[in-house]
């Protein structure tokens, strides 16, 4: 029997917006920031309409965003927050102590080109800058699994043995101001399928005293990170479990990753987010012509998912990744790199890479054709000219 | 004591039970060493009362000396001491 739902017109702003209202956690300090400032707007809405419990908390920055977030998801409660691009940045630091002191807290993040010079479109620099935060990353390509994914994650970031912070992106004005019937499940389903938090140390609970935050140092310190590559690498193991559970209620077959017309393709793209979408409607117009093209969508970039990408793409004669950001190493950029690393030593597959999309430049069917049909040439005389390539960009 | 190793600890740098700050031992973090010269104290237990690490060891009613383990040897007993009968040693 298929759950309850309606469907409704919402941008992927709202989408993430309509998951918090469901989720309905017990603080939200939010800062607005353009492209997400639909989310604070529309859920400050819900709290001041009375249809949420939540308090919210409106703060002067993000860096107190994030600090009052995390204060309060210490406290014990269900805490939550929304940024973009320079919010993200001015968050740095608080990134690292929230998942350091591992508080499961769920940030719906818009992401949006870094300055400068500024800009407000999409590209993904803002969250690939947060790499190494330790936070698990989702990325998502349209409203609908904006929606799915917010609410999964919470199940995620509060999984016991995980207990790491989550952020759930979506590509800036293409995802978050785009329109799209969206699939909202029935409030109490939802609110029954994430369950009660039950905090691990709450820091209000006197009977239990525990302390946060105290000094690290040589002896110490280490152990703590080590302990916290452990639970990305349990993240790992628990997740496809703990996707299951909603795959089964979403109708839904959500995982690490997604492949499209991979099983019998020679040549494939390896993408994130919204450009995914346009890569499909590209593939289905090669097929025509008998080509024989695929992609692999990539929704968890932490944990990266390694192993799957080695096996799907083990049959490929070529491969592009396509990242919306640079990194400046003169090697490519940050998917690439790791999809790279990750193919390494376990199949021999020339792997090329496309920087496109930044700053918001939009990436057409076109482009994409062209990357297949580069990729086509280097499948077929297995040479690869340019490594790193810039599609899009003005000689 | 010796150090525990990732999976023995609590997560997250997080101290989960009341009071055992004791069991961290500080004076090693020690350059200067407080030392009294016993015949010239008073007994005033001025030096117990601004003491930041409550490391002057004190019996009944009477400073008895200094809890090396944990003095830091941040000097406020010397300064404090209105008979200037603590040094501050190498």
């Amino acid at each position: 029997m298929e759950n309850k739902y309606k469907i409704i017109p919402l941008t992927g702003d709202q989408a993430a917006a309509e998951a918090m209202r469901q989720i309905n956690p017990d603080i939200v300090a939010a800062y607005p920031i353009t492209p997400q400032t639909e989310i604070v707007m529309t859920f400050a809405q819900f709290v001041a309409d009375g249809i949420v419990d939540t308090e919210m908390i409106q703060v002067e920055s993000e860096h107190s965003a994030m600090s009052t977030t995390l204060g309060a998801c210490a406290a014990g409660v269900r805490a939550m927050t929304a940024t973009s691009s320079q919010g993200l940045a001015l968050m740095w630091e608080v990134l690292y102590i929230a998942s350091g002191y591992r508080l499961p807290i769920v940030m719906p993040v818009v992401n949006r080109a870094l300055s400068g010079p500024i800009n407000i479109h999409c590209d993904h620099s803002d969250t690939m800058g947060a790499r190494d935060s330790g936070w698990l990353h989702i990325y998502c390509e349209n409203a609908q699994e904006v929606y799915e994914m917010t609410i999964a994650a919470i199940k995620i970031a509060e999984h016991p043995e995980i207990l790491l912070p989550v952020m759930v992106c979506q590509d800036g004005f293409i995802t978050s101001h785009a329109t799209e019937g969206v699939k909202i499940f029935d409030d109490a389903d939802i609110k029954k399928l994430i369950g009660e938090y039950k905090p691990k140390y709450p820091l209000l609970d006197i009977k239990n005293p525990v302390s946060y935050g105290p000094l690290d140092l040589q002896d110490y310190y280490f152990e703590h990170k080590r302990q916290q590559s452990e639970a990305v690498k349990i993240a790992k193991e628990k997740i496809p479990g703990i996707l299951s559970e909603f795959n089964k209620f979403f109708g839904k077959d959500y995982g690490y990753i997604e492949t499209y017309r991979l099983e019998d393709a020679e040549i494939a793209i390896i993408a994130m987010s919204s450009t995914c979408g346009t890569a499909r409607s590209v593939i289905d117009e090669l097929h025509k012509n008998n080509i024989k093209a695929g992609m692999l969508k990539i929704r968890f970039f932490r944990p990266f998912p390694a192993e799957e990408i080695v096996n799907a793409c083990r049959n490929l004669r070529a491969i592009a990744v396509l990242d919306r950001a640079e990194s400046f190493s003169n090697q490519g950029g940050p998917l690439f790199a790791e999809v790279r690393a990750a193919l390494y030593n376990n199949v021999s597959i020339p792997v090329v890479n496309y920087i496109y999309g930044l700053g918001g430049r939009d990436i057409y069917t076109e482009d994409i054709k062209s990357i297949f049909s580069e990729v086509k040439e280097i499948a077929s005389t297995g040479k690869v000219k340019n490594l790193v390539n810039y599609q899009g960009v003005r000689e | 004591m010796k150090n525990k190793g990732w999976k023995e600890i609590p997560i997250g740098g997080l101290i989960v039970k009341a009071g055992n700050a004791e069991e961290y031992k500080t004076g090693d973090w020690r350059t200067f060493k407080p030392v009294r010269d016993e015949s010239k104290c008073s007994q005033c237990l001025l030096c117990w009362v601004y003491c930041p690490d409550s490391s002057i060891k004190v019996k009944d009613g009477k400073m008895v000396g200094f809890d090396y383990d944990h003095c830091k040897g941040c000097g406020i007993c010397a300064k404090i001491c209105p008979k200037k009968c603590i040094k501050m040693e190498k």
